[in-house]
């Protein structure tokens, strides 16, 4: 008799929240359309007319074709690929070496005391500001970039795992302990799962970082790379492949923004869930 | 379950025994020596008024509080259900109710355990998809997948509304006649204690100030002449003035 009762308890109702997803009327979407369209299209306007100077701000469509020239000679592609290479080869070791410290110094006392003290310090060093010291230190070549790009990647990974970790209900990790999980169990089931959110926040910011600092590294003494591209252009005062150079900084931003996003909402469905009630 | 606990140990040796357990925080202490003995499918409830240390009590026979001294045996295994269900919100309810737990068919135990508390059809639901009520049961199910000797409940009803409370207790009963588990229950409801319990501690200035059996029919109401009794006893050895 009683698990009829308890089976439609009233509480059932509350239960079943709609998971509506909240999306923008079509009609507002497309208003926020309208007033980049009319920029691009007056700017296009204004350099045909020659309202802009050519050599100042060249026409969009200008800037495509000459996209369009550099990819199919293979340029852009180059210049691209080294560009993409430095920033996950840096985005990787300061990645892997915030995640190893930051895990360390949010899991054991001993690591807070002697990691955390002077990653606090380091972080009031503009990182950017390094590159003079860094030029001393490894040289203008490719070690230069990659080094700027694990500085700035570090810090973002380093101080959302370290939160990340500690921000971890310590209910749940006792409840895990109830019910009979170990050490490298709790990490697996209660800590890394808890920690995910904001190591993904570490990680958009550390992508942010890595571009801005790609931004700066290349335009010492590189070879190669879209920071080269536009240098070179500079000189030979080709505004238009600076133009272009900005819009693949840009995009390289977006698509990784992006990107990042999708796996985002791929690894954290519960998170929806949770949003839901 | 019955069965089980029946056959691996004889029903005279307790499922849990604690000797002298004392736990200060500082200069407060808040366990002066605390002895406490559970039978084998006996239901104890521990009253207390609030900050009587009765929730630390739970925590350190749970093995939660490593400074805590005394002693502490307990044959057989127990399971926790806190007074926050404590489902962790990235697993849906299944993997919840199954955490950690090992050996053949764990699948077919979890549903089973859902079933028992009315939700098998929510097995792939997320923590945060479900009502208080319902987290509540999972927690109940998570502990009872385990198939606990020792059932410890620390104010497992304290944060429900009074009808769900109320149904939970007749849940809790059910359970306890099918399985013969035995149980700590944690609370600070008299009449929650009087429903559901065998025996009932009263804690009070770090020590178990009374034992009192309850000896009430097995179809137990509030409106029991006997019970309006020992409620009104229980009441005024906690310090409640009559109106």
């Amino acid at each position: 008799m009683s698990r009829t009762t308890l089976v439609e308890a009233p509480d059932e109702v509350t239960a079943a929240a709609p998971v509506v997803p909240r999306r923008q009327r079509p009609a507002r979407r497309w208003r926020r359309v309208v007033s980049p369209v009319v920029l691009v299209l007056g700017w296009e306007l204004a350099a045909r007319t020659g309202l802009l100077a050519a050599e100042k701000l060249p026409a969009p469509s200008d800037v495509l074709v000459t996209g369009w020239r550099l990819s199919r000679d293979g340029t852009l592609g180059i210049h691209l690929l080294d560009s993409l290479t430095r920033a996950g080869a840096g985005l990787l070791i300061g990645g892997l070496l915030a995640l190893a410290l930051g895990t360390v110094a949010g899991l054991l006392r001993l690591g807070d005391d002697l990691v955390d003290p002077p990653v606090q310090m380091a972080r009031m060093l503009p990182h950017l500001g390094l590159v003079p010291l860094l030029i001393i230190w490894v040289g203008i070549g490719e070690s230069l970039k990659i080094s700027l790009v694990a500085l700035g990647a570090f810090f973002p990974i380093y101080f959302n795992t370290y939160a990340g970790i500690r921000d971890i209900d310590e209910r749940l990790v006792e409840a895990a302990r109830t019910c009979g999980l170990g050490q490298a169990a709790r990490l697996r089931h209660v800590v890394l799962p808890g920690a995910l959110p904001s190591l993904f926040l570490g990680l958009r910011l550390a992508i942010g970082a890595a571009w801005l600092s790609l931004v700066v590294g290349e335009q010492v003494n590189a070879q190669t790379g879209i920071g080269f591209l536009m240098m070179e252009a500079r000189e030979f005062s080709q505004t238009d492949v600076v133009v272009l150079g900005l819009l693949v900084y840009a995009l390289l931003g977006l698509i990784s923004d992006l990107a990042l996003r999708i796996l985002e909402r791929r690894m954290l469905t519960w998170r929806r869930g949770l949003r839901a009630t | 379950m019955a069965s089980r606990t029946a056959g691996h140990l004889s029903g005279a040796t307790p499922v849990l025994t604690a000797h002298a357990v004392h736990r200060a925080f500082g200069p407060t202490v808040v366990l002066a020596g605390v002895d406490l003995t559970i039978a084998r499918g006996e239901v104890v409830a521990l009253l207390g008024g609030s900050g009587s240390g009765k929730s630390t009590l739970l925590r350190i026979l749970a093995g939660l509080d490593g400074e805590a001294s005394g002693e502490i045996v307990v044959h057989g295994t127990a399971a926790v259900v806190f007074q926050e269900h404590r489902l962790l919100p990235w697993k849906r309810v299944a993997p919840n109710v199954g955490l950690g737990l090992s050996g053949a068919d764990t699948d077919g135990r979890i549903q089973r355990a859902l079933a028992e508390v009315g939700l098998a059809d929510r097995h792939r639901a997320w923590p945060a998809e479900l009502s208080g009520g319902q987290a509540q049961r999972v927690a109940v199910a998570r502990a009872l997948v385990r198939e606990p000797d020792l059932l410890l409940l620390d104010e497992p009803f304290g944060a429900l509304d009074a009808l769900t409370r109320l149904r939970m207790q007749v849940l809790l009963r059910r359970l306890r006649a099918e399985h013969g588990f035995a149980a700590l229950l944690v609370t600070h409801d008299v009449e929650e204690a009087l429903l559901l319990a065998d025996r009932i501690l009263l804690l009070d200035e770090g020590r178990i100030a009374a034992d009192l059996p309850v000896d009430l029919a097995p179809t137990r109401t509030p409106d029991d002449p006997a019970f309006g009794a020992l409620r009104r006893h229980l009441l005024d050895r906690l310090g409640v003035p009559t109106t």
